[in-house]
């Protein structure tokens, strides 16, 4: 691909725990271009920490060869070298609105919050409800004044769109942005985050546990599985995918046109895991 | 007013009305049916055949329980408690002197624990499990393990006695009491309003020892609670998404999580006032501070037992009111329950 | 572990019994308990100040216990009044003497059995009263459950204090009319925590079983409610005692406790206060003694909850 916007190199995250040390991302590499990239696993695979890292945001230790934005190192920046990218060029959409936006505050003024990374003041409200249109909201003054709990789980998610886009970042983490939301709701999302992506021209990284939902989704997919990647490949290929645990996830979805008697169980082979380099 | 707001309104006037209920039920026992001889109770050992049998009719002895107990109600809620054995005034007339006094301290021992206990709770949860965390929590500890009455004797022998720093026991220095006319019972309204402006400065000089006790008291509590609803705010995810919006931590802290934490906090500060009262009993006692607190006790040692309850009823009173309006701010302050 | 009886005890070592007590398949409900109980002791030893709170209770009990061994000076009564009166802390009385000649030291060493007997009685008086009608209250549910509550929401509307004193006022000065009336101002806190302990297991599946074997709700009642109220009665027990301490020491201050010349910290510390000035010390080692063992039963009620609920933290 030309030019990445996003190069991880080896990226390695531990938590120190009464216990011991908990190496929960180990040795993940990936590149991502100005495409939709999907990063899928179980729970604790380490897929949503690899988020946070590239926000900065994980309370673990990052340690990495490479961890590259758009050229610039994100390994040890300072709070004012932060300051620049979090929040406008990269940003992250997350799971459930009825829980990431601030209750006590209204939705126009959580948009606006974030608009100010890159408005003068005059002009938010303009680009709020620019923002609120672009993700299709029909009444968007009423929006822009309601309160969190009062917008449904869709709407809340698009309000969430709304402001993540806001500042017309480059990169886009959405971290299981559909899974709170009913299986109708979730393609009209899906759909508005996609043309929204493409017109854009950003680079998405989508976290998800559906490998179904992100095979006509995304263009790329990474199946993670204990903190390693376990195997890349293109979400066009996904049935052609080699790795046995990729297998076992494909082969226990099940599936109205090819039905099988038992669902098999996901069977886990300590060997898969490779050993790391720090 | 909406007709909801009406109905909420409605409800609250009736669940302080059935908890006064239950309120004067136990200060009806404990008035009526644990003294050996209620009417003595009532008018005193020396009182003549004649004052002893107009008090069985008023208090209507000669009826069954119940209907006294309504009687007694009934009396309440004219405002008459009865007569006090010490100082043959009407208890009621009594404590409106002596509240305002209660007031005063409680009010700015509630002021120095939210002024300070609020941002040291703040302080305590951004710098959680730091030597600042563990300072403010022990600090907080101490003060409520603290027996109050102790720490006012020592805050009276260090200050007072030994650095000479501040003035003694009492509202004002001995013997300006009388100078200034009670207007709000508030000594420092009043010595302003007298334009007795050395006078001010010494009441405000009387009200440190005491009001800094108080408000150790309250905010060794405040800022407990302020913590520990900071770190649980500090913890949800509206958080994170101000982070990634990249949102300076400082207005994260003060706009974002203090919004979330303004309304139980509310409920904290509150309840923290009524402890007030309960610790103004014995900060008065040692400070010779003329409010309901030493009025309570001095009617202990007063054999007076009428005195007694008329004080804790008002008290009990005041502590219901301050709860009840909690709830009320709560329901009107919070979106989420409009 | 060897069953029979030489084997047995032969084997039991320190690293037997941890492998007994942590043991994933235990035998016995004893031994799940008690591997329980064990990990609950080694969350609750590793914080240091709940282990100095437990100390510090342990201390005052073996003071208690230990009172004619820690001093030879008669607690009620004083020695020569001309001489030994109003002495300052030092040689033969440690603390100091009072103005009737007695040993302040000695004093505080018999005041523990009073502060100990009044945080017993108050919890053994208050504890079932709550528990009874908090779980009364939640098993029956209806007007029964609403009256109850009223009125212990009636109790709660006093401050704590105002209500002891107005008891204690109406009933007299004496030890036990204290104790009642602190423990009456205590129960209501349980009652509601039985309430809600009471309401969440009233519906399980357990409790209709023992029903429709035949047990009468008395017996529902007791031998299976109450018993599940406990742990959160443990911990909140011993986080009201540092309270009831200082209230039993506010009414005694008033002079509403024990008669003189039983050793009281509170009294001791309201003996003190005429005598301030220039005898600090008859006033001050009570205070101190009031606080230290209401922060001791502070610290280790803290510790006790970051075990038994451990997302306070």
């Amino acid at each position: 691909m030309t030019k990445p916007i996003l190069d991880v190199e080896k990226l390695n995250i531990r938590f120190n725990t009464p216990t011991g040390i908990n190496h929960v991302v180990r040795d993940v590499s990936f590149a991502l271009g100005r495409e939709k990239l999907a990063i899928v696993g179980e729970s604790g695979s380490g897929k949503s920490q690899t988020a946070r890292a590239i926000l900065g945001l994980t309370p673990g230790m990052v340690s990495a060869q490479k961890l590259e934005f758009d050229g610039t190192s994100l390994l040890g920046l300072s709070n004012s070298e932060w300051r620049k990218i979090r929040g406008r060029r990269i940003t992250m959409v997350m799971q459930d609105p009825k829980y990431s936006l601030n209750p006590v505050m209204r939705v126009g003024d959580q948009l606006m919050e974030a608009a100010a990374r890159t408005n003068a003041r005059s002009a938010l409200k303009g680009r709020a409800m620019e923002m609120l249109e672009a993700v299709k909201i029909r009444d968007p003054e009423r929006v822009f004044r309601a309160w969190p709990h009062e917008l449904s789980g869709g709407m809340g998610q698009r309000v969430m769109i709304a402001m993540m886009l806001v500042t017309e970042p480059e990169l886009l983490i959405a971290d299981e942005p559909t899974s709170a939301l009913d299986v109708t709701v979730r393609l009209q999302v899906l759909a508005i985050l996609d043309d929204l992506v493409k017109t854009r021209d950003m680079g998405l990284i989508f976290i998800s546990h559906d490998l179904n939902l992100v095979s006509s989704f995304c263009d790329r997919v990474l199946v993670m599985y204990a903190g390693q990647i376990m195997e890349e490949l293109d979400a066009k290929h996904l049935n052609e995918a080699k790795h046995p645990y990729t297998r076992g996830l494909l082969a226990c979805t099940p599936n109205l046109e090819k039905p099988v008697g038992v669902l098999p169980t996901l069977q886990r082979d300590p060997s898969w895991m490779a050993p790391v380099s720090r | 007013m909406s007709l909801s707001a009406l109905k909420s309104v409605g409800k609250v006037l009736l669940s302080i009305a059935t908890t006064m209920l239950g309120l004067l039920v136990v200060t009806f026992i404990i008035s009526r049916l644990l003294p050996a001889d209620p009417v003595l109770a009532i008018v005193g050992d020396h009182a003549s055949e004649s004052t002893i049998a107009a008090a069985r009719t008023k208090l209507g002895l000669d009826h069954p329980i119940p209907v006294q107990f309504l009687l007694y109600i009934w009396n309440v809620l004219q405002g008459d408690l009865g007569m006090s054995l010490r100082t043959s005034q009407p208890i009621m007339t009594d404590l409106a002197n002596v509240f305002p006094a209660t007031l005063e301290l409680a009010t700015w021992g509630i002021l120095i624990g939210v002024v300070i206990g609020i941002p040291l709770g703040v302080w305590a949860a951004v710098r959680k499990d730091t030597i600042v965390d563990h300072l403010i929590r022990f600090v907080g500890l101490v003060g409520y393990s603290m027996p109050i009455f102790w720490l006012g004797i020592m805050g009276l022998l260090i200050f007072y006695a030994k650095l000479d720093w501040l003035p003694g026991p009492g509202r004002l220095d001995f013997g300006y009491e009388d100078i200034v006319t009670p207007v709000t019972g508030i000594m420092t309204i009043d010595t302003l309003i007298a334009g007795e402006t050395d006078l001010f400065w010494n009441a405000l000089a009387h009200l440190i020892l005491p009001a800094s006790l108080l408000g150790y008291y309250s905010l060794a509590y405040i800022s407990r609670m302020t913590r520990s609803l900071m770190l649980s705010q500090l913890r949800q995810e509206y958080v994170l998404t101000a982070r990634v919006k990249g949102v300076p931590e400082s207005r994260i802290i003060w706009k974002h999580a203090m919004g979330n934490v303004l309304v139980p906090l509310l409920t904290v500060v509150a309840l923290s006032y009524g402890n007030l009262l309960e610790g103004s009993v014995l900060t008065e006692t040692v400070f010779a501070w003329h409010g309901i607190g030493l009025y309570i006790t001095d009617s202990i040692f007063g054999q007076d037992l009428p005195a007694v309850m008329g004080g804790t009823i008002v008290v009990g009173f005041v502590y219901i009111i301050i709860n009840t309006l909690t709830d009320l701010a709560y329901r009107f302050l919070d979106p989420r329950a409009r | 572990m060897a069953t029979n009886a030489s084997g047995w005890v032969l084997s039991v070592t320190p690293q037997n019994w941890r492998r007994w007590l942590l043991t994933d398949t235990p035998d016995s409900r004893m031994q799940a308990r008690a591997g329980r109980a064990y990990l609950g002791w080694v969350a609750f030893a590793r914080n240091p100040l709940a282990m100095i709170g437990l100390v510090i209770i342990v201390a005052l009990i073996a003071m208690a216990i230990l009172a004619p061994l820690l001093t030879n000076w008669d607690a009620l009564f004083g020695g020569n009044i001309e001489t030994e009166r109003l002495l300052p802390p030092g040689g033969d009385h440690w603390l100091g003497t009072d103005q009737q000649a007695r040993d302040i030291w000695s004093r505080i060493v018999y005041g523990s059995r009073t502060t100990l007997l009044i945080i017993f009685m108050v919890t053994v008086t208050a504890a079932p009263v709550g528990i009874i009608i908090g779980t009364t209250a939640g098993y029956l549910g209806g007007w029964v459950d609403t009256a109850l509550m009223r009125l212990t929401d009636a109790f709660l509307a006093f401050p704590k204090l105002v209500l002891a004193l107005a008891f204690a006022a109406a009933l007299g000065a004496g030890l036990e009319n204290a104790i009642l009336a602190i423990a009456i101002t205590s129960w209501p806190p349980y009652a509601r925590i039985a309430r809600a302990e009471t309401l969440t297991i009233r519906n399980t599946d357990y409790i209709a079983a023992a029903q429709m074997s035949g047990a009468s709700g008395l017996r529902v009642l007791i031998g299976h409610i109450m018993p599940m109220c406990l742990p959160s009665l443990i911990v909140r027990v011993t986080l009201d005692m540092a309270g009831v301490i200082l209230t039993a020491a506010g009414l005694g201050f008033l002079g509403l406790g024990v008669a003189p010349p039983q050793p009281e910290w509170g009294s001791m510390v309201s003996d003190g206060r005429n005598q301030i000035l220039d005898q600090w010390w008859i006033c001050t080692y009570p205070g101190i003694a009031i606080f230290i063992v209401s922060l001791g039963f502070n610290l280790m009620g803290d510790g006790l909850r970051d075990v038994l609920d451990p997302r306070e933290q």
